[in-house]
């Protein structure tokens, strides 16, 4: 378990899919089974003894007795980064452009995505992929407003990553030369970590927040594009400092672009709905 | 955080290593940490021993090299030491840095038997 935000190893739900579950036993067999029915067990070799090992050096490289040191230099993220580099090759071939909202949780995704929905309906074909821990409140959100959505619940673990994107992906059926967009789970902390093969990530900071948010959580500003400031038609009872935030955001991120928006009363969607229609026309296959 | 998925993966890249490799039981494991790279060495060392327990690496000793953190400076024009991702250039004060170094997360090499 994470010893800072509770996160356990993630068992990700897919929607349409029947939840899998693997579990070590005490006796350090693995125990996988959907509830499906299916069954697998797994066994680990037991630790062998010095006794009963015979050694075979050109299989061991080198060294014969006991202990020798095996250079590897993996890097941890591989797996995730040659999915997401995947990812990305399908989406490209396909014509999709793909964004990564992340964002704390309460920032206003899912409202800013229904407004978006509604703004883009008829204009651009889109597909949404909703990153939650638990409920397919949001995905139903989406849905109501229009757009083709998946959900993906995470279980314990506290952010999306390539793999999940991949196969909510296949289950989709997102239209080409489209706009795709992946609402990560509400933290920002973990998702900076994880690539899922996007054009750009976005960082969504409601103006409820503190606007230091960029210097606390700097990693999450410095991967990502674009920056959304939004609820801004609650600035007048806030005394949030618009120019400070996005002073601290360039600070961790030179080339940061930044928008205020306001879901509620439109201000500055015009601006974000053009951004998109840009994007998706860059990534559009060339027509015939 | 994510050290739990991270320490998953490095129990990963062990098992792959041992299936290619042949050995079978691991008793120490150098992990690179950069200074950027947002991991926390302390819950590193919770989550790799709680995803080992049970598992070839169950009990290996979990050495961290930390490695420095470095940018690229847009107004000196060149490679400065960086603390973290708000620190500013050591030279000229300005915040305008590109981060080159410290990033890596990754297994240096593994003690096996």
């Amino acid at each position: 378990m994470c010893t800072t935000c509770g996160c356990g190893k993630a068992e990700p739900v897919i929607e349409g899919r029947a939840r899998e579950h693997a579990h070590r036993h005490e006796d350090g067999t693995w125990h996988s089974h959907s509830h499906e029915g299916a069954h697998t067990h797994y066994r680990y070799a037991p630790a062998h003894t010095h006794a009963e090992h015979r050694h075979d050096p050109a299989q061991a490289g080198g060294e014969d007795e006991g202990r020798r040191r095996l250079r590897v230099e993996q890097d941890l993220l591989a797996k995730n980064d040659a999915q997401a580099r995947a990812n990305r090759e399908r989406f490209a071939q396909r014509g999709i452009f793909a964004l990564n909202l992340v964002s704390s949780p309460g920032s206003g995704k899912t409202t800013l995505l229904v407004k978006t929905i509604e703004r883009l309906a008829g204009r651009l074909p889109l597909a949404v992929i909703e990153g939650d821990q638990q409920t397919s409140n949001d995905a139903e959100r989406i849905r109501a407003a229009g757009a083709r959505a998946i959900q993906v619940n995470t279980g314990k673990g506290c952010h999306l990553d390539a793999d999940m994107v991949a196969r909510a992906f296949e289950r989709l059926d997102a239209p080409g030369d489209s706009l795709l967009l992946i609402e990560n789970v509400g933290n920002l902390v973990c998702p900076a970590e994880f690539d899922l093969g996007e054009a750009h990530k976005v960082v969504v900071v409601s103006v409820t927040e503190g606007e230091d948010k960029p210097l606390k959580y700097p990693n999450m500003f410095a991967a990502s594009d674009l920056m959304l400031l939004t609820k801004t038609d609650l600035l007048p009872h806030l005394e949030f400092d618009c120019g400070r935030c996005i002073e601290y955001a360039r600070r961790i991120n030179p080339r940061i672009e930044v928008m205020r928006i306001c879901a509620k009363s439109g201000e500055g969607m015009d601006g974000w709905i053009d951004w998109l229609g840009r994007g998706v026309a860059a990534a559009a296959l060339p027509a015939g | 955080m994510h050290e739990l998925s991270l320490a998953q993966g490095v129990l990963d890249i062990i098992e792959e290593q041992a299936r290619r490799q042949r050995f079978s039981r691991v008793t120490a494991v150098r992990l690179e940490i950069g200074a950027l790279a947002g991991v926390e060495p302390e819950a590193m060392r919770f989550c790799f021993d709680a995803v080992t327990r049970g598992s070839l690496a169950e009990g290996a000793a979990l050495e961290i090299l930390a490695t420095p953190g470095a940018a690229w400076c847009m107004r000196c024009g060149e490679t400065v030491p960086v603390e973290d991702r708000t620190s500013a250039c050591p030279r000229c004060g300005g915040y305008e840095l590109q981060v080159n170094g410290g990033t890596h997360l990754r297994v240096h090499d593994l003690e096996v038997e």
